[in-house]
């Protein structure tokens, strides 16, 4: 016996189908309806300051946990302020539902106050989306969307929906069967390609597993442990990927690509095998691609085939989830082991002291100095508190690279940094969901002066809910990754670069209710992070570090990953 | 040169958005394009010409397949496929050239769909090159104007062949679409 209720009262009861505890917001005009019904629901809103803000503390909910984060806005503004947040979340395939309201529908199309075209606006920042025209249709679009979101490759799924389809009355049926015929992934993966696969990584000499986001969005890290274990090679994780390998095992090496290790780059410029798994080949890892890898043949498992020969062409293509793949690809290694190991023993042991006198040679050391906090050391120093344990969050820039460097992590989903879109402004609001969705955990905001004065408005946010962040920024008066490129490729020409005007860090948190601190003295930075790590709520560290340093090693754009700048020029200009 | 990409699609608003928007957010231009229902009312059948680099090709098909509303999206370009284009001529005659308008018009095989003392109106069906040349043929008796309805195509692989199941009987389960 289906019920008679209001298309805001089946949203949110599709919702709580869902499974969704929680989403994140900013209500408005078209989204009343909906937000009376959240007043008593057991859906917990969370009112951010922004709502862009909205899509990046859903996706730390989503990055950390692997479930589908929910933001929702209103209608025009609203809708488009959620943009960068989609974009972010299509590029670095994370799952997520977006609701946004709109007009009612008799004035779509009019110019009406607060509208958008947001289902065009929004059609090539989703995986998919749609526009819901009756509150009968709500169900089926609620729960495709969910389903869309969170399978295949995942990413954001966004549903529009006019005011009066809220107000409007259906019966709610439940949705049995979700059925999208033009939907189609592969999930299992082709079974004799998987065993070529296993034979190929057993024939080969240097082989080199280079893991990416995709492992961890599939929960495979166990497997590509295994994996990795079994045919004893050594492996390289993506800025996306970090943590799907635990960092300190023997066989992880470091990221590769434009700021990865010296080492990093030279294996897999000298690897006679590729193991791509859930990676893309992105321009940021490849450098210059026809001088990427020119000796290796490509195992690419990923499960959107688009990927597959778009950058790198793959000599054994495999598309499917990298799950069940990796799991058969386990049980056909292990079949070959006894006939293969032994066989391989030596040539392994002597790549890996290949790569490790590589790592020797050129090290990822943070300089340390007793005048001022090199940013590195900051970085390490957050190390030692989390320990390979805590969440961090990061924006992007310089504070990132170096996050990727010399942060640990033991375990995946404890690194969320927007990757693909590279994206200011998300490290504090991805804090939020993180720390939502992980409440006893310790989380970290590893910002820089320039990300963080994009999201200042969340640490009201943050004081409200009372959330144990621990944002740490790393300001060194500069978008710091912008001023280097002119340091070295314009000139040292500093245009529109130096962030001057930084608020006083204990007025600000202060003036939000919760404790601030400015470090700049090297000999202090340890006990300012164990203060703040001590401290039980939110904690704003604002570490001032050398203003000139730059991320090395660097592949400078256009060249190929072998050819690295190492440290800063002899006569440095500065 | 121009490629020739058949899609099977699900008639929803937006699907024709979300397919040219793989091929506009490359810059790419389209040639012609056209849409229309199959046996199926919740099917449309979309023939796209355009200038893709043969190298990109794939690469966008599988982009289109990708599309969740994409049931099937197929290159068309080396298969053996039946290309058509139908244009519509208006011409302007005169007492003089009535006669050759006429006479043109019928060596490439095209109808009078409308005529009058100023003139006529010619329908044209067939390839393209042919349809090109119905036109310069034309022009030479003068202004026209043209309308032309861009390719459709059809694979004659057999594998390709998607094969509707016959009419039924209108009582049993018309939607019932086993095997489609």
């Amino acid at each position: 016996m289906s019920k008679l209720m209001t298309g805001a009262n089946i949203l949110v009861e599709c919702l709580l189908r869902e499974g969704v505890d929680c989403l994140f917001g900013y209500p408005g005009g078209v989204t009343l309806p909906f937000y009376d019904v959240l007043y008593d629901a057991r859906v917990k809103h969370y009112l951010v300051r922004h709502e862009e803000n909205a899509c990046f503390a859903a996706q730390g909910y989503a990055r950390s946990t692997g479930k589908v984060g929910v933001c929702c806005a209103t209608s025009g503004p609203g809708a488009t302020n959620l943009v960068t947040g989609l974009v972010d979340a299509l590029l670095d395939s994370i799952p997520i539902v977006a609701i946004t309201g709109q007009v009612s529908t008799k004035l779509i199309g009019s110019d009406a106050f607060q509208e958008a075209d947001t289902f065009g606006i929004t059609r090539s920042c989703t995986k998919h989306n749609f526009l819901v025209k009756s509150a009968a249709d709500l169900p089926q679009a609620i729960h495709e969307a969910f389903y869309i979101a969170a399978t295949g490759r995942p990413g954001p799924v966004l549903v529009d929906i006019p005011k009066d389809v809220f107000m409007g009355n259906a019966h709610y049926e439940p949705v049995g069967e979700i059925h999208l015929p033009g939907y189609k992934f592969s999930s299992e993966g082709h079974a004799g390609q998987i065993r070529r696969a296993a034979e190929m990584m057993w024939e080969a000499q240097r082989p080199i597993v280079y893991a990416g986001g995709g492992v961890i969005s599939a929960g495979a890290s166990g497997s590509l442990r295994e994996l990795v274990e079994t045919i004893d090679a050594p492996a390289v994780c993506t800025l996306m990927g970090l943590g799907a390998l635990p960092s300190s095992h023997p066989n992880f090496i470091s990221m590769p690509g434009m700021h990865g290790s010296y080492a990093a780059n030279m294996a897999m410029t000298h690897t006679d095998l590729i193991i791509a798994l859930g990676a893309r080949f992105d321009d940021r890892v490849t450098g210059r691609l026809d001088a990427f890898a020119p000796h290796a043949r490509v195992i690419h498992v990923d499960i959107d085939p688009v990927e597959i020969g778009k950058n790198r062409a793959a000599d054994l293509p495999i598309v499917g989830h990298l799950g069940p793949v990796l799991g058969k690809m386990n049980t056909v290694l292990a079949e070959l082991a006894p006939s293969s190991k032994a066989r391989r023993a030596a040539e392994r042991k002597e790549w890996k002291e290949k790569i490790a006198s590589w790592a020797a040679e050129h090290p990822l050391r943070p300089p340390v100095s007793d005048t001022e906090i090199k940013p590195q050391h900051l970085v390490r120093e957050i190390d030692r508190l989390s320990g390979g344990d805590a969440i961090v969050c990061s924006d992007v820039g310089q504070h990132q690279m170096w996050g990727a460097q010399f942060l640990r992590f033991n375990r995946p989903r404890l690194w969320l940094s927007s990757g693909g879109l590279g994206s200011m402004g998300f490290g504090l609001p991805s804090a939020i969901g993180a720390q939502i969705a992980n409440p006893g955990q310790l989380v970290f905001a590893l910002v820089g002066d320039g990300g963080f004065q994009m999201s200042i408005p969340e640490l009201a946010t943050v004081a409200n809910h009372r959330l144990p962040i621990k944002i740490v920024v790393m300001n060194n008066g500069y978008l710091g990754m912008v001023r280097q490129w002119q340091e070295l490729f314009y000139n040292n020409r500093l245009s529109a670069v130096a962030l001057e005007g930084f608020p006083d860090a204990s007025m600000l948190a202060g003036a939000y209710g919760f404790p601030g601190r400015t470090v700049d003295d090297p000999g202090r930075i340890g006990q300012a992070l164990d203060d703040a790590v001590r401290h039980p709520g939110p904690y704003l560290l604002n570490v001032k570090v050398s203003s000139f340093e730059c991320v090395y090693p660097m592949v400078p754009a256009g060249a190929a990953i072998d050819e690295m700048v190492l440290g800063p020029p002899k006569a440095a200009a500065v | 040169m121009l490629q020739t990409i058949s899609v099977l699609v699900e008639n929803k608003p937006g699907a024709l958005m979300r397919i040219t928007g793989v091929l506009s957010a490359r810059g790419w231009n389209i040639d012609s394009l056209t849409v229309a229902r199959t046996l199926d009312a919740a099917q449309s059948r979309m023939t796209i010409v355009v200038d893709i680099e043969p190298v990109l090709r794939r690469q966008v098909i599988k982009q289109m397949n990708k599309l969740i509303n994409v049931l099937q999206a197929s290159d068309l370009t080396e298969s053996l496929a039946v290309r058509r284009e139908m244009a519509l001529v208006r011409v302007r005659a005169t007492a003089e050239n009535r006669a050759g308008i006429l006479r043109d018009a019928e060596i490439y095989g095209a109808r009078v769909v409308d005529a009058t003392a100023d003139g006529f109106g010619l329908e044209c069906t067939g390839p393209v090159e042919k349809v090109e040349e119905f036109i310069d043929a034309m022009r030479t008796f003068g202004d026209i104007d043209v309308t032309r309805s861009g390719i459709v195509a059809v694979s004659m692989e057999s594998r390709k062949l998607r094969l509707a199941p016959p009419v039924q009987a209108a009582a049993n389960g018309a939607e019932d679409r086993p095997g489609c």
